[in-house]
């Protein structure tokens, strides 16, 4: 190649490149407020089923703590606290962990735990269990993850939080059984964490 | 361009030379997303579209393009389609966007594009080319939808599961035939199983056309 057509190459090259960064950039213009708000909303949307339809102030996502690990949350990435107020008085919390102990890859569950210490409600957010066996976790797919509302640390005991066939107190999945364990063990963690933290939650 | 020549293009795409099924490219996609209906129309729409428009741009282009910087500058246009793509999709369908995951982002690894790209945009005019972007996407999309349905009717025993991810409402579980269907179809193998039954379907109407159209199978057999 000659040095006068490098250069035209070079310049064809950088043409392209900024009539194709235009229309990259001119796309985000269009699309950035969309994306926000979809964001946002999904966030809402996947916070509000662990809260039990108890009444609240605002937004949930408003109020949220991110406790970077090590802490004494299961899982070791970023847990997430978001703490709901009804009334501006402390009405719940929910906790976004990991279970590192399922049966392919871990397992994200929002714990939502009323100020008194009661499950308000358990969902995953994220999981690759098995399709057909361990993702009947999924709240769309069976009523399993609905069975710890209501229950806390004590009802039942910490030695019961397990499944029936480990001699505990909570329902087991068909096929799956490295899945609920998991599960039940995350949420009776985070339990324990809330009753031993919870003062200096609401603090923040 | 004559009418023939769009419908000859279009067959070539929808059926002779399908980029899934002749060609088999883009096998990670079609193999990865098409656990159901609804999936696989999305993808596939989503590629339909940027197979489209890399076609129109680089035939557009085609005569500042020189060879030396052919691929650098295909790379650029496609990249530069599959983000508005992926843009597009967040804002309007943001719960597909979240099924397909990085399937979205991955059309610009899709060799189906960049080989229509270098074989047939780049030496042909404007409309031929987007003629045959669509009849390669279209292509590409009615076999990552059939497979879908197929995979989903066996796997879940149903069909247009979470339909609402394109148009929008309440989750829905579509058409429910049964309970639970044969889980291995939905699994990875299934996807290869599907795929292969698709390719031997396809033979095999082949063949029967050739042979009803006056061959005989041993003339068949020198032909191979």
């Amino acid at each position: 190649m000659t040095d006068k057509s490098v250069t035209k190459t070079g310049v064809t090259l950088a043409a392209i490149a900024a009539i194709c960064t235009a229309l990259v950039a001119a796309t985000y213009q269009l699309t950035e407020q969309r994306i926000a708000a979809n964001e946002k909303a999904l966030l809402e949307r996947s916070l509000q089923p662990a809260l039990g339809g108890i009444s609240y102030d605002g937004s949930v996502s408003e109020s949220q703590i991110v406790l970077q690990a090590p802490h004494d949350l299961p899982g070791n990435d970023p847990a997430i606290i978001y703490r709901v107020y009804a009334e501006e008085q402390p009405a719940a919390a929910l906790f976004a962990v990991t279970a590192r102990d399922g049966f392919s890859g871990p397992i994200r569950i929002l714990v939502g735990v009323e100020f008194d210490g009661r499950v308000s409600g358990v969902r995953i957010l994220q999981h690759r269990e098995t399709p057909g066996l361990g993702d009947k976790i999924e709240s769309a797919r069976s009523d399993w993850i609905f069975q710890f509302e209501d229950r806390s640390i004590g009802d039942p005991v910490v030695a019961q939080w397990a499944i029936k066939s480990d001699g505990g107190d909570f329902d087991q999945l068909t096929g799956a059984s490295v899945t609920p364990r998991a599960i039940i063990k995350a949420v009776r963690n985070t339990l324990l964490y809330f009753d031993d933290h919870r003062d200096e939650i609401f603090e923040q | 361009m004559t009418s023939g020549g769009i419908t000859q293009h279009l067959q070539s795409g929808l059926w002779k030379d399908n980029p899934g099924l002749v060609q088999l490219l883009g096998l990670c996609p079609l193999l990865a997303v098409t656990t159901s209906f609804v999936n696989g129309l999305g993808l596939g729409v989503a590629t339909l579209f940027v197979l489209t428009c890399s076609n129109a741009l680089v035939s557009a282009s085609r005569r500042w393009i020189r060879q030396e910087i052919r691929i650098p500058i295909y790379v650029l246009i496609i990249a530069s389609l599959v983000t508005c793509t992926e843009l597009i999709f967040k804002a309007w369908f943001p719960t597909l966007d979240r099924s397909l995951g990085i399937f979205i982002p991955l059309i610009v690894t899709n060799c189906a594009i960049v080989a229509r790209a270098e074989v047939f945009a780049s030496r042909n005019r404007i409309g031929a080319s987007i003629i045959d972007g669509i009849g390669m996407g279209a292509g590409f999309a009615l076999l990552l939808m059939a497979i879908g349905a197929f995979r989903e009717l066996i796997g879940q025993a149903s069909i247009l599961s979470r339909l609402d991810m394109i148009t929008g409402g309440e989750p829905s579980n579509g058409l429910s035939f049964a309970d639970s269907g044969f889980l291995l179809a939905i699994l990875p193998p299934g996807a290869f199983f599907s795929l292969a039954l698709a390719v031997a379907l396809k033979n095999y109407i082949d063949r029967r056309r050739r042979i009803s159209s006056g061959l005989t199978p041993r003339s068949l057999r020198h032909s191979r």
